[in-house]
């Protein structure tokens, strides 16, 4: 038990120093939400009619959020693939420790940095005219660590898949775009066509960022929340510990 | 080189070990007492082990012991085995039948207990190239548990084992080749294993390095208490093991000291110089009963002990010598003879090159 503690510290702690040494990685990543939260946001709120409640800029801030975490959880995972490329993931195989703590480890990781992230975009509300209180912001904090952990839990999880570097394509634009799009961050999923809105609901992004609007816009409007927040508190807790038992497993497996 | 381990392994030394090989080879253990109680007891015991992936057999039944604070070298060509049979020893491979145990404890069974006990160098670098030199074993001590008031303290003591204590707080991607190794071997020996595995921890090394790398690695035995398992494909460095097992196409094809292995391939060659040959060539006949040849204007004998032989000849011939030389058979006669293919040493192994470019291509593609 203490090795596997120790080991969910260190694998933390390195994520961690890793951050705050690649200033370059967080630029970059923070650019992306920032791209679209003003240029698509600013551009599509002229022809979405005002009428519908709240402007799309502000619309769009929860699934900005959302994306904000999806990326940097996603992109946290998938260093496991770096690790297997490059040999150090054979260091933490090799320790007496278990599996398990190896994953916990590193959907902790992906948490940490990507709610710190989150956080940077969350400060951001007042640019768009937003008004959010203190308990507001803890609230969004909280939704953000959990949906954090889900997402890097799911990023091992795909990262348990691949064994090289040529793979980061396809999980870009057949895992992570499609998530992006079909979560609800955009548009509301309730306009969605069936198919769509299917695909939609079996997104645990979908989920976040529902539970996201709940916090950002306290009053139900047009353009607001789609589900009860205990569904979507249930959906990401229930798909974390499935992402994390069947990671841990993955791993687990010696060929 | 080998011109000086005639003074070390003296005639009562290589008939001790004869003996040791003759019941060796009959049984395959290490000698018992009658009561059936292991003289020493091994602390790498392999059984039959198997391993096949698919429709290939990478190890095929293969049975070896190591024997406690010795350096033991297992030796091949490129996909014997090698690094297959130390995967399911470190308890990252599970063996498709047969059995391995290390101090005791079953590879398969008692994975965590094996994980505790052994120390590994992989072939391929396994550091973290984003952090320092300090900043990888801490990471090492901790997984490994290493109680926290040993650890900067032990951290630190590696470091200057291998020389690297000043540039602790480097990042690794500025080290060479050379230094990431010695580091690797400073972070194997961190948590203080009994076994430590060694797998191929020259290859794409410069000479010197080399040389320096294997300084301290002949140390650790004594220094650290440590038994040491290896691999390699350099037969010259397998020259400091203990005891050495050639391994071929997954196959054990012979075990024994670096002598005894050389035994096998026949004796040691004598080339003689001398005043006059033809005279000297009878003499030796006479008097030594031996057989002596002369080709390109020296006097060549073959024989199982050429280093106790010297002495005799130049007793017999006295002022007639003008030169001796000894030529001692050399590990690799020895994977001729039992292979009929030489191995060759490859400075960069395939996929190495391959993570290179990668390596490479990212570094530019951050730049850019």
């Amino acid at each position: 038990m203490k090795y596997d503690l120790n080991a969910v510290y260190v694998i933390v702690a390195r994520e961690f120093i890793k951050f705050v040494r690649e200033r370059g990685r967080l630029v970059s990543t923070l650019a992306r939400p920032l791209l679209w939260l003003f240029l698509v946001g600013g551009g599509m709120s002229r022809m979405v009619s005002p009428d519908m409640g709240i402007p799309y800029m502000q619309f769009i801030f929860p699934g900005i959020i959302g994306m904000t975490i999806l990326f940097s959880s996603i992109f946290s995972s998938i260093s496991i693939i770096w690790d297997k490329e490059f040999g150090f993931m054979k260091e933490m195989l090799a320790a007496p420790v278990s599996r398990f703590s190896i994953v916990i480890g590193k959907a902790l990781s992906g948490t940490v940095v990507s709610t710190l992230q989150a956080l940077i975009i969350v400060l951001l509300f007042p640019v768009i005219g937003l008004k959010l209180d203190i308990i507001q912001i803890l609230l969004i904090l909280s939704i953000s660590i959990i949906l954090s952990f889900c997402l890097s839990s799911l990023g091992i999880l795909i990262a348990t898949f691949y064994e090289n570097l040529e793979s980061f394509s396809v999980i870009m634009n057949f895992i992570i775009m499609p998530m992006f799009f079909l979560s609800g961050a955009m548009y509301p999923v309730k306009l969605l066509p069936h198919v769509l809105s299917f695909l939609t609901k079996i997104n645990p992004l979908t989920y976040g960022i529902d539970a996201l609007k709940y916090m950002v816009f306290p009053e139900k409007k047009l353009l607001t929340h789609d589900f009860p927040l205990s569904l979507d508190i249930s959906v990401i807790v229930i798909s974390s510990l499935i992402f994390v038992i069947i990671a841990a497993n993955v791993f687990e497996r010696r060929k | 080189m080998y011109e000086q381990e005639i003074f070390i392994h003296s005639p009562i030394h290589s008939f001790h070990s004869f003996t040791h090989l003759l019941t060796y080879s009959l049984t395959g253990h290490v000698p018992k007492k009658q009561d059936g109680a292991a003289l020493v007891m091994p602390i790498i015991a392999v059984e039959n082990l198997t391993k096949k992936f698919g429709n290939i057999t990478a190890v095929d039944g293969i049975s070896f012991e190591v024997e406690k604070g010795t350096i033991f070298g297992f030796l091949g060509p490129n996909g014997a085995g090698k690094t297959t049979t130390i995967n399911i020893l470190c308890t990252l491979l599970s063996p498709t039948s047969g059995k391995a145990s290390i101090d005791g404890y079953d590879c398969m069974k008692e994975s965590s207990e094996v994980r505790r006990e052994i120390g590994i160098v992989f072939q391929d670098n396994t550091l973290d190239k984003e952090l320092t030199a300090y900043e990888n074993l801490l990471f090492h001590s901790y997984l490994y548990n290493v109680p926290k008031n040993e650890r900067r303290g032990r951290i630190n003591d590696a470091l200057n084992f291998v020389g690297l204590y000043e540039r602790k707080d480097d990042t690794v991607k500025k080290f060479s080749g050379g230094m990431k190794r010695r580091l690797e071997v400073a972070r194997s020996i961190i948590h203080q294993p009994k076994v430590l595995f060694l797998d191929e921890p020259t290859l794409g090394l410069d000479p010197q390095s080399r040389a320096n790398l294997w300084e301290f690695i002949s140390e650790l035995p004594k220094r650290h208490d440590v038994t040491i398992f290896m691999t390699t494909h350099y037969m010259e460095e397998a020259e400091i093991c203990n005891k050495i097992a050639i391994i071929d196409k997954g196959k054990l094809i012979a075990q024994g000291s670096p002598d005894e292995l050389k035994k096998m391939v026949g004796g040691d060659v004598i080339y003689l110089k001398t005043k006059d040959n033809s005279i000297a060539i009878d003499e030796i006949k006479k008097n030594l009963n031996l057989d002596a040849e002369e080709k390109n204007g020296e006097i060549f004998i073959s024989v199982s002990k050429g280093d106790a032989c010297i002495p005799k000849l130049i007793n017999t011939l006295a002022d007639m010598v003008l030169s001796v030389r000894l030529q001692r058979p050399t590990l690799n006669d020895v994977f001729l003879k039992l292979t009929g293919k030489a191995i060759r040493p490859e400075a960069v192994s395939g996929g190495d090159e391959l993570k290179e470019a990668i390596r490479s291509y990212r570094r530019k593609f951050e730049r850019g």
